[in-house]
């Protein structure tokens, strides 16, 4: 019995272009050539400390997400007694801090410099969603601690929550749907939103600055090129 | 005692937070550091120059 490795694609069988999955694929490559996905150079504009902040946001939520997961395995007996426990539960919280503190400033300098020009409002968009979410996410980790705090945290905000309308699905004294919603649910949108926004990104290129006096254009990421920061 | 010399914060945390008073506005001490220190980090980010490779383009 033979067995055929060499399955035919939509480049040797013309007949197979219509298949969504040819389709999804010709749209990924067309978007997203490896080269734009991973470049080895940047835009002489990018050499500046005002471009790092995005890239120690990520690094950020990368040790924020890695500490969080040690937590879940772990468990809250581990990090309230443990010494170790104390020191990851300090890492995960430093790490959202460093993550905050990051975002802020990568806000600010995106928001002086317009990052929504250039067919990117999408991105510009994103981020901020982005950043509302971990808001979010980041109360309801507030709310997970259990501890003193916690409690004072949850029995203040409920009167908030209820104002809002969003208690009748959202009960912030209601630990296990907290918790649920700080491990699973909001770091998942996070994740994904982050995703997306670095994919926008690679796909547009990072915004170039003003242009020195009006009515010159500015310049081109594709005609000025300098080492990776 | 070494340890905790070593590791333990620079400023004595364990009392109840601070707070500053301005008309309406009320802020932890805490929280201004914070905000002060981001500014302070964006500022010097578009001041402080970048160091580039030699041989790189401009």
């Amino acid at each position: 019995m033979s067995v055929h490795t060499d399955r035919p694609t939509s480049a040797t069988d013309p007949s197979l272009a219509d298949q969504w999955t040819a389709k999804l694929r010709k749209a990924a490559e067309t978007a997203f050539p490896p080269e734009r996905l991973l470049p080895d150079a940047q835009p002489s504009y990018v050499a500046s400390w005002v471009y790092v902040f995005g890239v120690l946001t990520l690094v950020s939520l990368i040790w924020v997400i890695v500490t969080g997961c040690v937590l879940a395995i772990m468990g809250p007996t581990w990090w309230h007694v443990s010494s170790v426990g104390l020191f990851v539960n300090s890492l995960h919280l430093w790490s959202v801090e460093l993550f905050f503190f990051f975002m802020v400033i990568h806000l600010w300098g995106k928001f002086f410099m317009a990052a929504w020009r250039g067919r990117r409002r999408a991105t510009w968009v994103s981020g901020v969603v982005t950043f509302v979410i971990s808001v979010g996410a980041a109360f309801t980790g507030y709310l997970s601690q259990q501890n003193f705090d916690s409690q004072w945290i949850a029995t203040q905000a409920k009167d908030g929550i209820n104002a809002t309308g969003a208690g009748a699905f959202f009960n912030v004294l209601n630990f296990g749907q907290m918790l649920m919603w700080h491990i699973v649910l909001l770091p998942l949108v996070v994740v994904v939103l982050t995703g997306l926004h670095v994919l926008m990104v690679r796909h547009r290129g990072v915004v170039p600055p003003f242009a020195d006096t009006p009515g010159s254009s500015p310049p081109s990421p594709a005609a000025e090129v300098a080492e990776q920061p | 005692m070494l340890t905790a010399l070593l590791f333990g914060a620079l400023v004595n945390l364990n009392h109840p937070g601070r707070y500053v008073h301005w008309g309406f506005i009320q802020i932890s001490v805490a929280n201004l550091v914070v905000i002060g220190l981001m500014v302070v980090v964006f500022v010097a980010a578009i001041l402080v120059p970048f160091h580039r490779k030699r041989g790189g383009q401009s």
